[in-house]
């Protein structure tokens, strides 16, 4: 791959690899406060975790394939004890335990983590975050998570068996499961840990994106993926305190004795009956109020970085820049008011049931908007299919899907039937997955010569999106079937029941395809890992793309740019007229006011 | 190769919709006979059925759109000038106001299925007036089983037991016809009460009364079972819905009551 703009691809070799001399080992690879080091080791570790969270899920998968049958090599080493199959004790700790990877060890800090921090200061032209420091301990502060996550699984009696949503009381009275015993106090720890470290970043991103933009960059001119950070750091700033709150309050009643949760005259599995005027309900919304918005946490930050590679990979500017901008905002503050809609069953108010339903329905609004952005983004572009455009127009593809399917549950008599059934597993799977992780695999591959200088493999990485698109879609399409055949969610056996018994041959299916998904995985691993150190070098520009940070040098050193850029115009002038015989103008090219009527900002 | 993605992508939207629209003959689709077997569980699925096709058109029509935009991109010629636009107002306003029309319907449409579930001056007999609830059981979820608790023969259903209370486990008997409720509450931690066959679902939250209200069609037995994540023997958690005639239903207590109150001595033959 060459560069489009010569002259500054050579400024940079001269200047790549000055740095990090004076620096020791520990604090360039260890302790660093350069927020794109701390952007690779967000990146390395929720890869890693990844793989984790996707070991446990094929262990879910293969009790719902060979209920209680040996586990062929795992099944010996980890559940010797149960004679090498999943006991319904155990099936309830995987898949609690992967939910809790997933979420809150893998896709939000790989979005905000990784990505937000790697990118926002390049984006919007800065030399690093507002707070380094603290940026470094939001990274640090992972690590006592996993710990805390990783531990409450080796417990005594069990690890943690209350879902991810951790419903009280079978999260809180010891009697209720044995998991609920240390692990659940270790789980909510390690919950508050995840609470830190996201909030370090979040004020971090609101006050770099707020006071540290180059100049020219105005609110406006900001590429789609800061727009999509700032949002969520907002989102996260209001939800978070919550969240941590009500952790707070489940430790204090477990430990101290005080009943926030705890209704009095329960009798669990024979013990005295429990004392306290607490509500069970008031932890589902305290829950739900950060958790709802969390989903969008997880998603936004991916929506905002396929804009940009969507744009980029079609040559074209984005379709409604500002409409995509305002429906963000919109899904954002809509975000707040829908929690109740995963609460619809609990027994509240029916007038507040509705005022729930009819929000959570006009939420569909804005992602109908921003879908149908992106295919005008697509509509009459020159597309390059490569590995990123692939992952970008999968993201696109399952994004309708998952936004179609939450209609069905925004619908709340539709909802009745369902809650709680596997239709939920696939619509979510299919927005966080199916969206957002494709999302993040075309990122991981856009932005990888940024970050390491090289580029990925592209037929490894076609080879990957193959296989698991497939896999995925296998997986997970047909889960919506078996929610509308009525089976249930976190079921170690739904053949107990005959109604299901039909449906073990397809859950055999989806379990194969699953296994296909994961094995795939390592592809992605290995590709990342080897071209780090033997992918092709490459220039500073390797996409042709315009946003600033692909003025810096690549890897950028410390401070990013070598020279302070200066911005003129919005970020997707792709293919604009003023741009002469160039094919795309950076957002540091300078373009005289008579010609500035064509640009996308006046 | 391009054209060879732009296939790809649609060859998938047609495939999953094959699939769905070949599953209600596989057998992937409701339980049963695939109907719901109470009036307002075929509420739910024709509203179930609307919103189907209006997704349906919806999934169509965009997995449409993103193909054909693939498939020009992929054929566009790499000297020729890409269109050039930054968006077009009117057609964002297009597809604002014609989903939030469509969504806003969706939302008003269903209104009255929701509040004929949890409000009870909703439920309509047919000339309007509203309709009479018989209550028939106090049902107790605990891990992990169902108790249920009714009243005896001609008797109403009290808050607190009573000494002629009949009981079953596991079991939860119901006469056909009337909208009948039972009372649903926990003794331990979260459950939910679900019958798939009715479309009927229920949490029961510790601390709380909560009355559900469903009508059955058809004598016959239905599953039931538990929605709420409530420890390790959650999905063991079975039990069955027996819906008898309003007689047999009479004749059934009258049996509970003459087994559960038979004090094991029986009059010497004479
Ligand atoms: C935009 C990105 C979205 C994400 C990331 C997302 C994610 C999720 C997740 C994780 C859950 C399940 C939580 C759980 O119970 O474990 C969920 C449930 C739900 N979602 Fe979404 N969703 C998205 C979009 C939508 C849309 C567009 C709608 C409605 C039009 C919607 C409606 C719902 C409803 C009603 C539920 C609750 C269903 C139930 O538990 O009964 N979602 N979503
Ligand atoms: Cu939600
Ligand atoms: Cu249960």
């Amino acid at each position: 791959m060459s560069t489009l703009n010569p002259t500054l691809e050579h400024a940079g070799h001269a200047e790549h690899g000055d740095h990090g001399h004076s620096q020791s080992f520990f604090f360039t690879y260890i302790w660093s406060t350069d927020h794109k080091m701390i952007g690779k080791q967000f990146l390395v570790t929720t890869l890693l975790m990844m793989m984790v969270g996707g070991g446990l899920a094929l262990g879910v998968r293969w009790q719902l394939a060979r209920p209680w049958e040996r586990m062929p090599i795992f099944g010996d080493i980890v559940f010797a004890g149960d004679g090498g199959q999943i006991s319904p004790d155990a099936y309830t700790m995987l898949f609690t335990m992967h939910a809790t990877v997933m979420i809150f060890l893998v896709i939000i800090p790989v979005l905000a983590g990784a990505f937000g921090n790697f990118l926002i200061p390049l984006q919007i032209g800065a030399d690093d975050m507002a707070f380094p420091t603290l940026n470094a301990l939001s990274y640090w502060f992972m690590w006592p998570a996993i710990f805390f996550f990783g531990a409450s699984f080796f417990m005594h009696g069990g690890g943690p068996a209350a879902g991810w949503t951790g419903y009280p009381l079978l999260s809180l009275l010891s009697e209720a499961a044995p998991g609920s015993r240390n692990a659940q106090t270790f789980w909510l720890m390690g919950l508050t840990f995840v609470g830190v470290s996201s909030m370090m970043g979040s004020v971090n991103y609101m006050t770099t994106i707020i006071n540290m933009r180059a100049p020219g960059m105005t609110l406006f001119r900001m590429p789609l993926t800061i727009w999509s950070m700032f949002i969520t750091a907002i989102l996260q700033a209001f939800a978070l305190p919550v969240l941590t709150a009500a952790g707070f309050m489940m430790v204090a009643d477990r430990l101290l004795g005080t009943c926030f949760f705890v209704p009095a005259g329960i009798v669990v599995n024979n013990a005295p009956p429990t004392v306290g005027g607490g509500q069970t309900l008031l932890w589902q919304h305290l829950f739900w109020f950060y958790s709802h918005p969390a989903v969008y946490i997880m998603l936004l930050p991916a929506m905002g970085m396929v804009s940009d590679m969507l744009a980029c990979m079609c040559r074209k500017p984005i379709f409604g820049y500002k409409p995509m901008v305002y429906s963000m905002a919109a899904i954002a503050g809509l975000g707040f008011i829908v929690w109740g809609h995963h609460m619809f069953l609990s027994g509240m108010n029916p007038a507040l049931g509705m005022t729930f339903m009819v929000s959570t329905i006009m939420i569909a609004l804005p992602s109908a908007i921003k879908t149908f952005n992106w295919i005008g983004t697509i509509w009459g572009g020159r597309v390059q299919f490569n590995t990123v455009m692939l992952n970008c127009t999968a993201f696109v593809s399952m994004f309708i899907i998952g936004g179609l399917s939450g209609i069905f549950m925004a619908a709340v008599p539709v909802d009745i039937y369902i809650h709680d059934t596997y239709f939920i597993v696939a619509h979510f799977h299919y927005v966080i997955f199916g969206a957002t992780l494709f999302g993040v695999f075309g990122a991981v591959q856009f932005w990888f010569p940024k970050m390491f200088g090289r580029m990925m493999n592209e037929t490894v990485g076609k080879i990957h999106f193959v296989l698991t698109f497939i896999g995925f879609n296998c997986t997970f399409y047909p889960m919506h079937m078996l929610g509308i055949a009525g089976m249930p969610r976190r079921y170690a056996d739904p053949y107990h029941f005959p109604y299901l018994e039909h449906l073990l041959p397809m859950n055999q299916f989806m379990t194969a395809a699953a296994f296909l998904m994961g094995f795939a995985q390592f592809l992605l691993l290995g590709n990342f890992f080897l071209s780090i150190f033997f992918g092709p070098k490459c220039g500073r520009n390797p996409w042709g793309a315009n946003g600033l940070e692909w003025t810096a040098p690549s890897p950028p050193g410390h401070g990013n740019f070598d020279i302070p850029p200066i911005v003129y115009h919005g970020p997707y002038e792709y293919g604009s007229p003023v741009a002469g015989d160039k094919d795309h103008l950076m957002q540091t090219d300078y373009v005289p006011l008579a010609q500035r009527v064509a640009l996308q900002d006046h | 190769m391009g054209r060879f993605w732009a296939i790809f992508f649609v060859l998938t939207a047609v495939i999953i919709f094959v699939v769905s629209w070949i599953s209600p003959s596989q057998n992937w689709w409701f339980p049963g006979d695939g109907l719901a077997h109470s009036t307002l569980g075929s509420k739910i699925d024709d509203l179930f059925y609307l919103i189907l096709v209006i997704v349906a058109v919806t999934f169509v029509g965009t997995n449409a759109a993103l193909g054909y935009a693939l498939w020009r991109g992929a054929t566009i010629k790499q000297d020729e000038k890409v269109w050039f636009s930054h968006g077009s107002h009117s057609l964002e306003v297009i597809w604002t106001i014609v989903p939030s029309a469509i969504l806003l319907f969706i939302a008003l449409y269903q209104l009255d299925v929701w509040a004929a579930y949890r409000i009870k001056g909703f439920v309509k007999n047919r000339d309007g007036s509203p309709k009479q609830i018989v209550a028939v059981a106090e049902v107790t979820a605990r891990q992990f089983e169902w108790r249920i608790r009714y009243p005896a023969r001609g008797k109403v259903l009290k808050p607190t037991p009573q000494p002629d209370d009949l009981y079953s486990v596991n079991e939860l008997h119901v006469p056909t016809g009337d909208l009948v409720s039972i009372t649903l509450r926990t003794d331990d931690i979260q459950h939910a009460f679900f019958v798939p066959e009715l479309r009927v679902k229920q949490d029961a939250v510790p601390g709380k009364l909560i009355p559900v209200w469903f009508d059955v069609t058809d004598t016959r037995e239905y599953e039931m079972l538990c929605a709420e994540l409530c420890g390790w023997g959650h999905y063991k958690m079975k039990a069955k819905l027996v819906a008898h005639s309003t007689e047999d239903f009479d004749a059934w207590k009258d049996q509970v009551s003459a087994e559960q109150f038979d004090d094991g001595f029986r009059k010497p033959a004479e």
